[in-house]
This record gives structure tokens, C-alpha cells and sequence, in this order.
């Protein structure tokens, strides 16, 4: 007996030592860096498993990685001018950044969100917003171009948004910024009771994903600062958080953190949304734009609207509460389920879970503490689900793995601790490089988070990298949290700030993804849709040049009858039609950019030559074995000269 | 109708497949096509294995001088009525003749797709050797002749940086088998016709 115990307890410390030894070679770097190195390679010709779309914050763009591998693959154009793919520059998408206030080619690209079907991330489109001039936009991922931007009226700092319901019902529009509306020339003063918070619920087209205000919610003048959808059992509300519920306009950080809680702000959206079918709301006039572009003829148009529907919360009883929420909190995250509210308090200790069981039998009990313009507050205590008491300083945002866990950011220690729903225990805590903002699980946005990896985005990086100068990249930061414990894998540099992202497995969008344009569905109102057909027209002062493109040459490349002071089109089609060979072209003196055109596409850049010469263009992707000899001329005479308008290609010379 | 006379009438039927199916496939594999270009080649059609195929083979080929593969041959006209020729031929055999014409057919359809097997060779050949002299690429072979382009008749081979491959598809087969159907609707015959003399 005595032997079976001992033996026993030999085993017994044998297998503690082995643990230990475990768990001492884990957190000795070198064991871990080839483990971690090995985790994150995707070997030459393999695909990552995940796409990941990191907002470029303010350089206004999405960029597109690969998880794990950290790789940049694309930095698609959204809200900001680019010359590599003439996005903005060319006559086909200048549309597309038009506004109420004119053309306004930049903005502040904040959370990128996927679309949904049923709870679960489809990977047809992502939504992200433009945070300075409020505007919403749509981009394809069977193309991974911006086919759709929305402006957004009434509202300022567009920054709890874009968040999609798990139908894609409606994508979100909350203003950071309350302000007059309709706007006027007031005191500043007087902001209190004055100014109001538009909540724009914008509805996506199942088919299309087309996007039209469907109803603003004016609210009272707080700062309403992140959102989410409820799903699962609270599908058919959203959450948005407020801060500056003092209402102050004047050194905020002082003035509008007085108050110990500030609110979530709880709206039932499907009972609005029966109210405004049923005629409920009221027109009234605004401007705003809506950039639509069209993949048959390649271009956008810009349409300026001239009302949108407003609700006053008043007019539809039961549909907005408030939950009081400490202190000034920042993100706003629902779990899988659908039953817990996480209000980050930013200026507070603690984390606050509201419940969205307890919140329903508060509303029917008619537990009301109060109310803020007349929407209801409910009592703290009767919506809290618990807290997470002292994970860090800072708090921010929280994405879950779908496993019953959260993880939360805490901007001040700079960390992503882990820790459970329901018993509010902290389990695991990793240090971040450094000033985490928000963070990314792929799916973590849905009922299906994908629990595999997640993302953290900081704000600075400091010794993190080779300094380039006082600025130093951004960056991003891979977990596994695949185990108990998370591990860190991988840092990498991002575009701008990485503000927010979404992501989804690849399987999902890789099947979807377009090769090429077929030339046949090429409705370009300037196409040219073989060489035969290629000319150059003058109409007064503006020449048009039908060209097209095919390796190795321009068709046509030697044109004359061109004058100073003209207005030269040059509408280019790619008649190749084969996966990935695009052709660019770029004329020299031009003041906007070079063109870069998918096979099958076409586009048009404007050039106003000022000066007499011959002047070459050419094509700038390096297309074939003969890209360099991709060129042509353009004789540009004397305004007042007859020259007669001429093209050829391949004439033989004598 | 007898056991050979039912064999002969599907062997006369059989080549009908290829307006069903193509009769050849030529296929051009390089690192850069990781989904190699190809052609099939039907009894009256060239088709793309996948979309702009032909197109993009024609890019390419464009570089050494080649001409584009044409949209349409003389064949395409031909070979069809040949076809429909023969199978009538061979019903007719099959209800009205004795087994000695199905030897008749069998030699007939041999000699006419070696023909056609001959004449595809010359197209091939043509397509491949008649340059443009004014090609942007010239190579030559290390004997110092000009280098030809021309894609294997049956069987695989490197032509510069591609690898070209040409089989055989399923109306090549549905022709094979119609052929060797009506041999063996030959021997059945003949073995009926020794059995039926003796008895
Ligand atoms: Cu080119």
C-alpha cells in the first residue's frame, strides 16, 4: 500500500516537473519564435486562411491582409483619392467623392463591417464609413473596388458606424458630432437643447446591396460614440454608446466628463422601421449625395438628394432607451447571443455588461428612473449583467470567439485580456506594442466568430520598427487564441491608422472573385471594343481619342490635329481578356493621373495640353515582353492652326 | 436483323459523337498560366477550354509571328458532310449488305480519317512554320533553320517556354470505336456466314 502511494506520488512530481518544464520552455523566447514563425507561414504559392480589412484611418482607404501571414495584398481606394488606380483622377470615378459640399477627395475611414446573412458573415460586401464629411461606402468583394458611397445628412463626425444588422438589414450611421439641425447660424453657446444627434439607418438592397436612408433618428445633443446590432435574441435592436451627456461644446475633456455615467443609447429599429412604413416620420429637406457605380459602363454617377425622413424617438413610444452606462463609454459590443451589452467606460475601472433579458423586463415592468428629453433611463441596476472589475486601465473594445470568451482592449495599459461572459473573471492578459485600439477576431462581428486568431491594432509603435523618420509605422498584432492562454505570432505595419477592421475566411470570397470584364458586357458610353473601331473625334474645342490597348500596343499611337487649349479625352479600353493583365497609360503634362485599366474595362483621363510638340504616352504596367515599346505620340499644333486631325497605327513609314 | 447487322448499324452510328463531343484538345502549360491555355478541336469548331482562350493564344503567338488561329477552315465544312456521308453509307450497309461491305466500310473510314488525320498535320504544320517574317522574336533551331511553332499531332513537346499537349478527345473516340465496331461486326459476320454454310 504504502509503495503504491509512493510510486503514485513519484509519478505524481514527475509529471509536475514535466509541466513546469512545459510551461517554462513556452515562455522562453526561443522555443517560442520558432513555433510562432512556424504558425504564421503560409508557404510560397499558399493562400492565407483569412482575409483581413484594416481601415487605413485617415489616409480614408481599406487595406486588405492576410491572416495569418500578415501579408498586404490590395489597399483599395474608398474615400480618398488614388493615383495608382486613378481612383478619384479618372472621369469614371471623380463621381464617386462627390458631395453636398462639392468634391471632397479624402476622409477619415474608421470601421469597416462585412455583410451578413442570417448571423453570419457572407463576404459579398464591406460597409465602412468616412468619419469627417459623414458618408457611407460600399465596397465589392467580387472585385474589391468601391462601387457605392452614400453622404450622410444631418450629421458630423460619422463615427458609430458602419455596422451592419445580421440580415443586412440596414448598415448604421450614428454622428460623433450633434449639431443644428437643419444647420444654422447660431451661438455656440446655446448648444444645449439645441443641437441634436441624427442615428441614420440606412437600408442595403438584398440583391444589389444598394444603399437609401431609410429613416434618421434626431436624438438629443450627446456624442454618440460606437454602435452595434443586437443578434440573435436582441435581432431587431441596435446599441449605440454617448458621451458628452452634460452637453458641454467647450474643452471637452474636462467638460464632458463630469457626469459618472453617460448612456448606451438602446433602439428598437424594427419598431421604427413598422412606424415609417405605416407613413410614420416626416420629410424634410436635406442634401446629400448618392455615388452609385455602374460595372456595365464602368463609371460612376452622382445623384444629389433633396429630402430624407426624420423621427422624432418621441413620436414612437417604447423604441429608445437609455441605459446608464459609466464613464464616457467608447466601444459598444454584443456577443454572439445576442444577451450582453459591453459598454467600455472609458474613464472607468471597471467594465460594465448590460443584459438584454434584464433590460426587456425592465421595459415591461415599467422600471423607469427617469428620462433625458423624454426617452426613458432605465435604472443601473436593473439592466447590469455584471461587471468585469479592474482588467485594466482603458478600456476600449471587445470582439468574441464564439467559445463563451471576450477580449477586450485597454488603450492606457496597452493589453488584450481575455476574460469569460457570465462569471466576469479575467483568465488571460497579453501586453500590446503599444496603445491598442480596437481589435479584430475574424467573424467576431457576427453570431459565428471564427475564434481563431485576433487582431489588435495600435496606434503607436515606437522601438517596435527601423524608424522612418519621427513618424514610425502603425501596426497590427496576431494572437492565437485558439488555447487557454493567447499567444502572440506576428507584428505587422499597416496603411494609416488601422483603425478598425473586419475579416472572414478566403473560402468565402475567393470562389466569388471576378477574373475580367467581358468585353461584350462592356457598356462604357466611349468604349471601343476592337482596333477597327478606334478613332479620334473633335467636337469644338474637345477632342475625344477612342483608343484601345492590347500587348504590346496602343491603337491608334500616332495622332496629329491636336491644339493647345483643347480639352482631350482619351477614353482607353483593355482589350485583353485574360486574368490579371491590365494595361496603364499616362500622358505627359496630364494634371490628373496615370489610367491603370482591368482587361475588358475601359477609362478615361482628361489631358489639356498647353504647350506645341510631339508628345509621347505610354503604358505604365509592365504588361508584356514588349511593355516598353507600349507608346505613342501626339502632335499637338498651335491653337490657331489647321492641322487636320489624323491617327494611325502602324503605317508604314517611308 | 442478325447480331452482326445490329453491331454494323451502331458502328455506323457511333461517329455521330463527334457533333457531340470535340475530337481533339491542344493545351500549352507555361508558369505563368497556372491554368494552362487550351483548344479543343471539333469536327466544324475551335473552342476555348476556358473563356478567351484562343484569344490569349493568339497574344501570345503573335510575339514569333504566328497568324491567329482562324475562326473557321475549310475543313469545318468538309469533314462533317464526310461524316454524315459515311454513317448514311454505313446504315445502308448495315440493313441491305452483307458482312463483306462492313470490311468495305471499316477500310473506307480508315483511309478517310488518315486523311483527315494527314490534313490536320499540313494545317498544324502551316500554322506553325508560315512566320511573319516581320515576327518581333526569331529563333532558330541549333542546326540554324528557322524554328517552327508547330503543336504535336499526338503527344507532348516543349516549344520554347510552354509545354503543348495534344490527345485525342471523346468524338475521336466514338469514331475509333465506331471504326473497330464495324471489324468486329466483320468477323461476327463472317463466322455466321461460314456457320450458316456448313449447317
Ligand atoms: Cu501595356
Amino acid at each position: 500500500m504504502k509503495n503504491i502511494l509512493k510510486s503514485t506520488l513519484a509519478l505524481l512530481s514527475v509529471l509536475v516537473a514535466f509541466t513546469s518544464c512545459d510551461n517554462a520552455s513556452k515562455s522562453n523566447s526561443g522555443a517560442l519564435s520558432s513555433s510562432a514563425a512556424e504558425k504564421v507561414y503560409v508557404a510560397p504559392g499558399e493562400h492565407d486562411e483569412f482575409y483581413a480589412f484594416i481601415s487605413g484611418g485617415f489616409s480614408g482607404q481599406l487595406s486588405v491582409y492576410g491572416l495569418p501571414s500578415g501579408r498586404l495584398f490590395k489597399v483599395i481606394p474608398v474615400f480618398s483619392q488614388d493615383a495608382e488606380k486613378a481612383y478619384g483622377y479618372n472621369e469614371e470615378t471623380k463621381p464617386m467623392l462627390n458631395t453636398s459640399h462639392g468634391f471632397v477627395p479624402w476622409d477619415d475611414a474608421h470601421h469597416p463591417d462585412i455583410s451578413q446573412t442570417k448571423g453570419v458573415v457572407d463576404g459579398r460586401w464591406v460597409f465602412i464609413n468616412g468619419n469627417n464629411t459623414p458618408r457611407i461606402a460600399k465596397i465589392d468583394l467580387t472585385t474589391f473596388e468601391t462601387t457605392e458611397i452614400i453622404e450622410v445628412p444631418n450629421s458630423a463626425g460619422n463615427h458609430s458606424s458602419s455596422f451592419v444588422t445580421e440580415n443586412s438589414e440596414y448598415v448604421v450611421a450614428g454622428t460623433r458630432f450633434s449639431v443644428p439641425i437643419p444647420q444654422k447660424d447660431m451661438p455656440i453657446k446655446d448648444y444645449k437643447g439645441n443641437f441634436k444627434g441624427a442615428l441614420s439607418f440606412i437600408s442595403i438592397d438584398p440583391e444589389h446591396g444598394h444603399m437609401d436612408i431609410k429613416f434618421q433618428l434626431i436624438m438629443p445633443g450627446f456624442d454618440y460614440d460606437l454602435s452595434h446590432p443586437g443578434r440573435g435574441k436582441s435581432h431587431g435592436w441596435f446599441f449605440f454608446t454617448t458621451y458628452n451627456t452634460e452637453e458641454a461644446s467647450t474643452l471637452m475633456e474636462v467638460n464632458a466628463s463630469q457626469n459618472d455615467k453617460d448612456f448606451i443609447a438602446a433602439v428598437n429599429w424594427k419598431k421604427i422601421e413598422e412606424y415609417v412604413n405605416n407613413g410614420g416620420g416626416t420629410m424634410m429637406p436635406a442634401k446629400y449625395a448618392h455615388n452609385v457605380y455602374d460595372e456595365a459602363t464602368h463609371s460612376a454617377t452622382s445623384t444629389m438628394k433633396k429630402e430624407v425622413r426624420v423621427v422624432n424617438p418621441l413620436e414612437v413610444p417604447g423604441a429608445v432607451y437609455f441605459l446608464p452606462t459609466p464613464k464616457s463609454p467608447h466601444g459598444c459590443d454584443v456577443d454572439p447571443s445576442g444577451e450582453y451589452i459591453v459598454g467600455n467606460g472609458k474613464l472607468s475601472a471597471n467594465l460594465t455588461v448590460h443584459s438584454f433579458t434584464k433590460m426587456l423586463a425592465a421595459i415591461e415592468n415599467n422600471k423607469v428612473a427617469g428620462d433625458a428629453y423624454g426617452i426613458p433611463i432605465l435604472n443601473f441596476e436593473d439592466v447590469l449583467a455584471g461587471v468585469v472589475e479592474q482588467p485594466g486601465l482603458g478600456p476600449l473594445h471587445t470582439e468574441f470567439d464564439g467559445k463563451g470568451n471576450a477580449y477586450t482592449t485597454f488603450f492606457i495599459s496597452s493589453e488584450v485580456v481575455k476574460w469569460k461572459l457570465g462569471t466576469w473573471e479575467v483568465v488571460d492578459r497579453q501586453p500590446c506594442y503599444y496603445s491598442v485600439g480596437h481589435l479584430m477576431i475574424p467573424g467576431g462581428n457576427s453570431q459565428k466568430p471564427f475564434g481563431k486568431y485576433v487582431v489588435a491594432m495600435n496606434k503607436i509603435t515606437k522601438d517596435r520598427y527601423l524608424p522612418t523618420g519621427p513618424e514610425v509605422t502603425q501596426s497590427a498584432q496576431l494572437y492565437d487564441i485558439s488555447g487557454e492562454k493567447m499567444e502572440l505570432l506576428l507584428d505587422f505595419p499597416t496603411i494609416g491608422e488601422p483603425h478598425y477592421a473586419a475579416g472572414c475566411p478566403a473560402d468565402l470570397i475567393k470562389p466569388r472573385s471576378k477574373k475580367l470584364f467581358k468585353l461584350e458586357d462592356n457598356k462604357h458610353p466611349y468604349a471601343t471594343l476592337n482596333e477597327a473601331d478606334t478613332k479620334v473625334v473633335r467636337d469644338g474645342k474637345t477632342v475625344h481619342i477612342y483608343m484601345t490597348t492590347i500587348r504590346s500596343h496602343f491603337a491608334p499611337d500616332n495622332i496629329e490635329g491636336v491644339k493647345v487649349g483643347d480639352k482631350v479625352y482619351f477614353h482607353v479600353t483593355n482589350l485583353e481578356q485574360d486574368y490579371d493583365v491590365p494595361h496603364g497609360v499616362s500622358m505627359i503634362g496630364a494634371n490628373t493621373s496615370e489610367l491603370l485599366i482591368m482587361p475588358g474595362q475601359t477609362e478615361t483621363f482628361l489631358w489639356e495640353p498647353k504647350q506645341i510638340g510631339v508628345w509621347p504616352f505610354y503604358c505604365t504596367d509592365f504588361c508584356s515582353a514588349l511593355h516598353q515599346e507600349m507608346q505613342g505620340y501626339v502632335r499637338v499644333s498651335p491653337a490657331n492652326s489647321n492641322t487636320p486631325l489624323k491617327w494611325s497605327l502602324g503605317e508604314d513609314i517611308e | 436483323m442478325k447480331r452482326s447487322n445490329i453491331i454494323m448499324f451502331i458502328a455506323a452510328l457511333l461517329p455521330l459523337g463527334l457533333f457531340l463531343f470535340p475530337l481533339w484538345k491542344i493545351t500549352l502549360e507555361a508558369p505563368q498560366y497556372p491554368t494552362p491555355l487550351g483548344m479543343y478541336i471539333h469536327i466544324n469548331d475551335f473552342s476555348d477550354v476556358h473563356p478567351h482562350d484562343i484569344k490569349n493564344i493568339n497574344l501570345m503567338n503573335h510575339y514569333v509571328g504566328m497568324k491567329y488561329i482562324p475562326e473557321a477552315i475549310p475543313e469545318f465544312k468538309i469533314f462533317p458532310i464526310g461524316i454524315i456521308i459515311t454513317t448514311v453509307i454505313g446504315l445502308i450497309i448495315a440493313f441491305k449488305g452483307n458482312y463483306k461491305w462492313f470490311l468495305f466500310w471499316f477500310v473506307l473510314m480508315i483511309v478517310l480519317s488518315s486523311a483527315g488525320l494527314y490534313d490536320f498535320y499540313l494545317w498544324e504544320h502551316d500554322y506553325g512554320h508560315d512566320l511573319d517574317p516581320k515576327a518581333i522574336m526569331k529563333f532558330t533551331n541549333p542546326d540554324g533553320s528557322v524554328m517552327g511553332f508547330q503543336p504535336p499531332l499526338f503527344g507532348s513537346k516543349d516549344i520554347l517556354n510552354f509545354k503543348a499537349h495534344s490527345y485525342p478527345r471523346l468524338g475521336a473516340l466514338f469514331l475509333g470505336v465506331g471504326i473497330a465496331a464495324s471489324f468486329i461486326a466483320y468477323l461476327i459476320g463472317k463466322k455466321n456466314n461460314k456457320k450458316s454454310v456448313t449447317m
